[in-house]
């Protein structure tokens, strides 16, 4: 009885958590977005440009005055946030002027592709980091644990194109193992096989970039937990080795790991945004680079959203994966 | 067929300036170029006849033409797509082509006729224009919003079955066509940016053709590829604004045209695949085309003009005139290499004569603030009319009506009475001496530096279909132009 009320209290504890949040979620984003518009008001990019293209050159300026007051570019940046705004509230997400689309179609369009990368991105990162710190620090100071310490400390400090370019010119130009760009060969059809043999390289040089921080952290705290009472009671019970790291001292380790995670998501999004930029892959974080420089302000400011919010949601599961996981945790915020 | 594409269409809407100059693969103009200068009927039945004046235009229309959704295509539709292209609430961003336009009416189903607010024979140049279906227009609003930029419907030899974005687009071929139906039935264009990639892709056999660089084409179009090099109108010019002291002065304004070494540049920027432009009118455009309207590349006889206009070399070489320096800035698009090598090339002439010139490498915007005080680098061009390519570069009363509309301020009256004489006289060859005049009086005080017209470069899987034809191209090219500009009558070779 009494155990079940200390969990109830921690339900709703959490509960509470995930509640406040989200209420401070709402003027964080919406702060974000404003920013976004003044940002794009302040740009030197003229939307008006990117909307008429090389017509331009044909344009006479009383037509493009008639056009900018027609698709309100000329109201003040206050007004056309309000406008975006009431527009999100009711579900109407805009129009892209650099895709030419509604806002709703760019998304359910790339999205998918970005979600796909990330995702096995960061599986990939923590299937890597995982096995790769556990060893390290079971054989502290082996040669394996000097070369992923000493490859993790190098890696951090790469940028991700970097090493998207490194992994093109190795394993595509240079093997000629994968495809260079895109998300199918140039004539072939949509196909899960195609698909599969495109994501291999951009999903592993992200998940490579985001790994050496959770190598090195799995590593970190593998190592303090090998050293804390109940792994040494394990010891002293005469428990296999493999039981003792893999049952007794990995968990221990494994709560800090969830809460860093969670502080990768930032990095995440800027990594797939460059990595989908070097590897012309058709998602949301490639077309970030074509809003920002078109001042394509529905579309940047609904990408700049989901980021922002991304890495809220981020921090967030990691917060009340600790709470759930490890009863010290205070969910007081 | 798998052609690759180095520049990628944000839309596919003809409101919106696609394929402006016809080629539109998924539409038909009422006319449409033959490559060779001339327009033929498309959409039309025959070529529109315009009342004495040239400001009534009466077209007759094809029967029993169908949209690739089906519905049938009558004057309605091209009443819909032509009011909507100057209807300011659909934003169309081809609105200035079209300024003459008054009214256009249905008279019966299958005529259209076009009232204009000046007499205009170079309407048929407007008549080259995608027809849309007046269903997709029903709704008045900004063209941003339009299915069609992503979903084009037209009457077109090709219908678009996939586009995604930033990737590939594939064509089909529209069975129902009014024409023969393409025997090239599929056509897939893959959008890959770089030069050099293309290329490379190329070298490895991936694609049936490509738009590249004139040397780069040369290097990968080897058996079993070809290069192909077409000319065009698309010029290369610096502007020269007539209201600076230093640019406005005619000596200087022709001095400067008598310096620049104009085949050098053809030579040294562009492998030789391009001709020398003295003024916008290229030796392709054929009968429009004043032989005599030229500068020769004489940098003595330019010192000598500036010498005697007042113009005295000072000890670090650069001229001066009563305290002026002489010297001046040359913007270029910082993204568009080839501009800023014109402007690199320009400069040094210049600085042989004695010249200052800066280069700045600009953004749209800070052009657009700067144009009318500061020269540029223009680049642009369409074979279809001389109007289209000297009224809006070259006569005063385009000064001040739009950032790239007369943009250095030129006037001179002989190249004024000369352009609106083009635009009342139907009669060809009467049509042409008049633009022969505007070039001879344009060439007598110039206000531009025109420089080159560049060719356009392309590789093509050679031996594999028959039915390539050469074409003077516009500025736009790709693959709607280029070798592929009448791919729907191409057939295979065996």
């Amino acid at each position: 009885m009494r155990s079940e009320g200390r969990l109830g209290r921690r339900g709703e504890a959490v509960l509470w958590l995930v509640l406040r949040r989200l209420v401070m979620a709402v003027p964080v984003l919406l702060l974000v977005s404003f920013g976004v518009f003044l940002l794009a008001a302040a740009s030197p990019f003229d939307p008006i440009h990117q909307y008429y293209g090389v017509q331009i050159f044909n344009a006479s300026t009383a037509d493009v005055a008639r056009v900018r007051a027609e698709l309100g570019l000329d109201q003040p940046v206050l007004l056309r946030f309000w406008d975006w705004l009431s527009g999100l509230v009711t579900g109407d997400l805009g129009v892209s002027r650099s895709m030419r689309q509604p806002v709703a179609e760019v998304l359910a369009e790339r999205l998918p592709w970005t979600l796909l990368l990330a995702a096995s991105g960061l599986g990939f990162a923590v299937v890597l980091s995982l096995v790769a710190g556990t060893l390290a620090a079971w054989r502290q100071g082996g040669w394996f644990d000097r070369t992923v310490t000493a490859l993790g400390h190098a890696l951090e400090g790469i940028p991700p194109f970097v090493l998207a370019l490194l992994a093109i010119a190795l394993f595509s130009l240079g093997l000629g193992w994968l495809p260079v760009a895109g998300l199918t060969d140039a004539g072939s059809r949509l196909g899960a096989g195609q698909v599969v043999e495109h994501l291999l390289l951009p999903a592993a040089v992200l998940g490579v970039s985001q790994a050496p921080w959770l190598v090195l952290h799995v590593r970190q705290s593998l190592l303090a937990a090998l050293t804390e009472d109940h792994v040494t009671g394990a010891r002293a019970r005469g428990l296999r080795e493999r039981v003792v790291v893999l049952r007794h001292a990995l968990p221990t380790a494994l709560l800090p790991f969830v809460a860093v995670l969670g502080a990768r998501v930032p990095e995440l999004v800027t990594g797939a945004v460059l990595v989908e930029a070097v590897f012309s892959w058709p998602g949301v974080a490639s077309a970030v680079v074509t809003a920002a420089q078109a001042a394509d302000y529905p579309l940047l400011a609904v990408l700049t959203l989901l980021a922002t919010a991304a890495v809220l949601l981020g921090s967030l599961l990691a917060d009340v994966a600790a709470v759930l996981l490890d009863p010290r945790v205070s969910a007081d915020g | 067929m798998l052609l690759a594409d180095g520049y990628e269409p944000s839309s596919l809407n003809p409101l919106l300036g696609y394929a402006r100059f016809g080629a539109a693969k998924f539409y038909d103009g009422l006319l449409a170029f033959d490559g060779n200068g001339e327009l033929h009927p498309a959409l039309a039945v025959e070529r529109p006849t315009p009342d004495e004046e040239a400001r009534t235009w009466t077209v007759r229309l094809r029967r029993g033409v169908a949209f690739h959704d089906g519905a049938p295509f009558d004057a309605h539709d091209v009443v819909a797509t032509y009011r909507a292209a100057v209807d300011p609430a659909y934003a169309s961003t081809i609105s200035s082509d079209l300024s003459m336009l008054d009214e256009v009416e249905a008279v019966d189903d299958h005529t259209v006729r076009f009232r204009l607010n000046i007499p205009y024979a170079a309407w048929p140049a407007r008549m080259v224009m995608g027809i849309m279906p007046r269903s997709a227009l029903s709704d008045p609003v900004p063209q941003d919003r339009s299915p069609l930029n992503t979903e084009p419907v037209g009457t077109g030899p090709y219908r678009l079955t996939e586009w995604r974005q930033g990737e590939r687009m594939i064509w089909k071929a529209n069975e129902d066509y009014w024409g023969d139906a393409p025997a090239v039935d599929k056509i897939t264009v893959v959008f890959a940016t770089d030069d050099n990639t293309r290329a490379q892709r190329v070298q490895a056999g991936e694609f049936d053709g490509t738009v590249l660089p004139p040397r780069l084409a040369e290097r990968v179009g080897t058996a079993p590829y070809r290069t192909i090099h077409h000319d065009t109108a698309d010029y290369r010019a610096i502007t020269l604004p007539n209201d600076q002291p230093v640019t406005g002065d005619p000596a200087v304004r022709k001095a400067l045209n008598l310096a620049v070494n104009r085949s050098g540049m053809v030579e040294s920027l562009l492998g030789g695949h391009g001709t020398p432009a003295y003024t916008p009118i290229p030796e392709s455009m054929g009968r429009y085309h004043e032989p005599e309207a030229r500068f020769d590349f004489d940098q003595q006889r330019a010192r000598r003009i500036l010498d005697e206009a007042g113009w005295r070399t000072g000890a670090d070489g650069v001229r001066r005139k009563d305290g002026t320096e002489a010297r001046f800035t040359v913007m270029y698009f910082a993204d568009d290499t080839l501009r800023k090598q014109f402007a690199q090339a320009f400069s040094s002439d210049a600085g042989k004569v004695g010249f200052r010139v800066e280069l700045a490498g600009v953004q749209r915007s800070e052009a657009a603030e700067r144009i009318g005080s500061d020269a540029i680098v223009l680049g642009g061009g369409s074979p279809l009319d001389p109007d289209i390519q000297m009224y809006t570069g070259l006569h005063s009363s385009m000064i001040g009506t739009g950032t790239y509309k007369n943009p250095a301020k030129y006037r001179n009256s002989r190249v004024d009475s000369a352009l609106d004489a083009g635009r009342r006289t139907v009669e060809t060859a009467e049509r042409a001496s008049h633009y022969k005049e505007a070039q001879r009086a344009y060439v007598a005080d110039p206000g531009l530096v025109y420089l080159a017209f560049i060719q356009h470069s392309y590789v093509v899987r050679d031996g594999v279909w028959n039915g390539y034809e050469p074409v003077i191209e516009p500025h736009t090219h790709g693959t709607t132009w280029g070798p592929w500009w009448n791919v729907e009558d191409w057939t295979p070779a065996n």
